[in-house]
């Protein structure tokens, strides 16, 4: 079950990524080969085998509503490629 | 009546009252200075760990066993994935193909037929965290966006009704329900303003066609978003229907014809704008979270839960309309009121062994009062012991309403207890001798007015009143219509 370059554009489009033609062509043959990787597991048959919510057989893990401290803003922002100071700023998000 | 079926489902947001995170221990505190509630896991850093709120989880549960839904004994969440500046991780924790609870359903009083019950469907309620919040500065032009992520990873209901109102009206009757039944329970504020409830709208119309197999023609369905009140809801649905009646009359088109379309409300234009087209939602592209183990819940729990469930709003009213002998309106405006004016009526009506008695000052005067000044019951002047000793002196007849009043303002601009404020007003009571007296005196002194009231205009007898008022101000005013009716009336 080869990957078309359609997928890659789609998937590249939802992700919100403009790709050269070279890396098109790279994405659709390296992202391929994973999907094609994981799709040897379709080989094996299923049919008595119940789906997993989850890889481990563990459920109800919680913690309490108790508020712990949260990061001080400038360290928040520390990584943003642009800031005010107060707010991360992102190019102009009109409408919705 | 509009020559169509209007077709509405909601899906509302409501922000859990957890004092932390859904999956983080930072603050949910509205008003905070932005990006001061954060932290790696509600900013989205590699290698972090999310852990459910237990407190969360919890009021999801009330909410939904209220909402008379039936809760999945084995839970997941997963990975709604959309790239937006608000969303950090570049998806959101929800909840896909098991969500904790659905087919429940929600009784609503029919705006239609006021007090018959209508049922609204609830297809599903499930818990998912919310995202950021951007704000684009207008008059700044091109400048760049601003991005707040104090909201990101708050916990949020998501709560979605079935396709079963049929106008505004009864959408906004929904919605009215569904905000006092969650205030009620305690697990959301609902305010709209700070976001705590948000609203969005599926509307389409049944044109009845008898050509057609089923007898109509739906037309596409169309999603309406940012209405930010109750009303703008109803006033956004009212418009959109019109909408889309006059562009099935210009185009024809029908349902599944054309891509879902979402628009905006814009309450100063009064009208909706289009927006996107509504992304598929395989492009979401939903896979289980990885990171978060699923919940399991037994049916012991459930019924526990069912079991502590305090009164619920529907069930109020029934209450006080039958222990206190008063209409199921006044109930409903009661209860609609929330906790605390509940509260306060039936404490009021137990002081003063009136229940109806009651119902008229607390809904007369007393939310007057509260409406005028924009204050909540809690912050009213007047203790329910002190209006209850002034009611006492209403119903034996010492005071009348009219003059009532005047006390009851007293007593909210001076502090005063009943006895003090009827004393300074001079009010005592007339007795009947004295009254009849007065009214003799005023017949014998109003000849034209007498004949006017003979001649068959009853209304006339009104001027007595304010004659009889100035003489004595604390006269009844109605036990002087009805004497000076009666001495007239036995003149020859």
């Amino acid at each position: 079950m080869a990957l078309s370059r359609d997928d890659v554009l789609k998937v590249s489009l939802l992700g919100r990524l403009s790709l050269t033609e070279a890396e098109q062509q790279r994405m659709t043959e390296q992202l391929g080969g994973i999907v094609d990787y994981v799709a040897q597991l379709s080989e094996l048959d299923t049919k008595d085998v119940e789906p997993m919510a989850h890889a481990i057989e563990m459920t109800n893990v919680f913690r309490d509503d108790a508020v712990r401290e949260s990061l001080p803003r400038q360290d928040a922002l520390a990584n943003a490629p642009h800031t005010d100071g107060e707010f991360y700023l992102v190019p102009a998000v009109l409408g919705e | 009546m509009p020559p169509y079926t209007t077709v509405i489902g909601l899906e509302a947001h409501v922000q859990l009252l957890t004092a932390s995170k859904l999956f983080c221990g930072c603050a949910t505190k509205f008003g905070a200075p932005p990006n001061t509630q954060t932290c790696p896991i509600c900013i989205g850093m590699p290698g972090v760990l999310p852990v459910m709120n237990r407190k969360a989880f919890d009021l999801g549960l009330k909410a939904a066993v209220a909402l008379n839904c039936k809760i999945a004994a084995f839970t997941k969440w997963d990975r709604k994935n959309y790239y937006y500046p608000d969303l950090p991780k570049g998806y959101q924790i929800s909840q896909y193909d098991l969500p904790f609870s659905s087919e429940g359903f929600l009784e609503i009083s029919d705006p239609k037929g006021r007090f018959e019950t209508k049922r609204v469907g609830i297809i599903r309620v499930h818990l998912e965290e919310d995202a950021g919040k951007s704000m684009h500065d207008e008059q700044a032009g091109t400048a760049d966006s601003k991005v707040d992520l104090n909201r990101a990873g708050v916990p949020l209901l998501e709560i979605v009704s079935k396709p079963d109102m049929r106008s505004p009206l009864e959408a906004r009757a929904y919605l009215t329900e569904l905000k006092l039944l969650l205030t009620y329970l305690g697990v959301s504020d609902c305010n709209m303003q700070e976001g705590s409830l948000r609203v969005d709208a599926n509307i389409n119309l049944h044109v009845p066609a008898p050509q057609e197999k089923g007898g109509k023609i739906a037309t596409p369905i169309v999603e309406v978003k940012n209405m930010n009140s109750f009303r703008s809801v109803e006033r956004a649905l009212a418009h959109e229907a019109e909408r889309q009646f006059e562009e099935f009359q210009r185009t024809g088109q029908r349902l599944g014809q054309v891509p879902k379309q979402t628009r905006g409300w814009d309450d100063t234009k009064d009208a909706t704008y289009a927006q996107r087209h509504k992304e598929e939602s395989s492009d979401y592209r939903y896979f289980p979270e990885p990171d978060l183990v699923p919940v399991a819940v037994t049916e012991a729990e459930v019924e526990s839960v069912r079991r502590a469930l305090r009164e619920l709003p529907a069930q109020m009213r029934s209450r006080l309309a039958k222990t206190y002998g008063i209409t199921a309106y006044d109930a409903e405006v009661i209860v609609n009121q929330a906790q605390p004016f509940v509260d306060f009526y039936v404490d009021l009506a137990a002081r003063c062994g009136d229940g109806k008695l009651a119902a008229n000052w607390v809904l007369q005067d007393v939310l007057k009062v509260l409406n005028e000044r924009g204050i909540a019951i809690d912050k009213y002047p007047v203790s329910t012991e002190r209006l209850a000793a002034l009611l006492a002196r209403v119903k034996s007849g010492d005071v009348d309403t009219g003059r009532g009043r005047e006390v009851l303002q007293l007593m909210l601009d001076q502090g005063q207890s009943a006895d003090e404020a009827i004393a300074q007003l001079g009010i005592a009571k007339v007795d009947a001798g004295e009254l009849r007296k007065l009214c003799e005196e005023l017949v014998a002194a109003n000849p034209k007015l007498v004949a006017d009231v003979k001649g068959g205009k009853l209304q006339a007898a009104g001027a007595f009143i304010g004659q009889a008022k100035r003489k004595n101000p604390n006269v009844d005013p109605n036990r002087v219509k009805e004497v000076c009716l009666e001495l007239i009336q036995a003149l020859p």
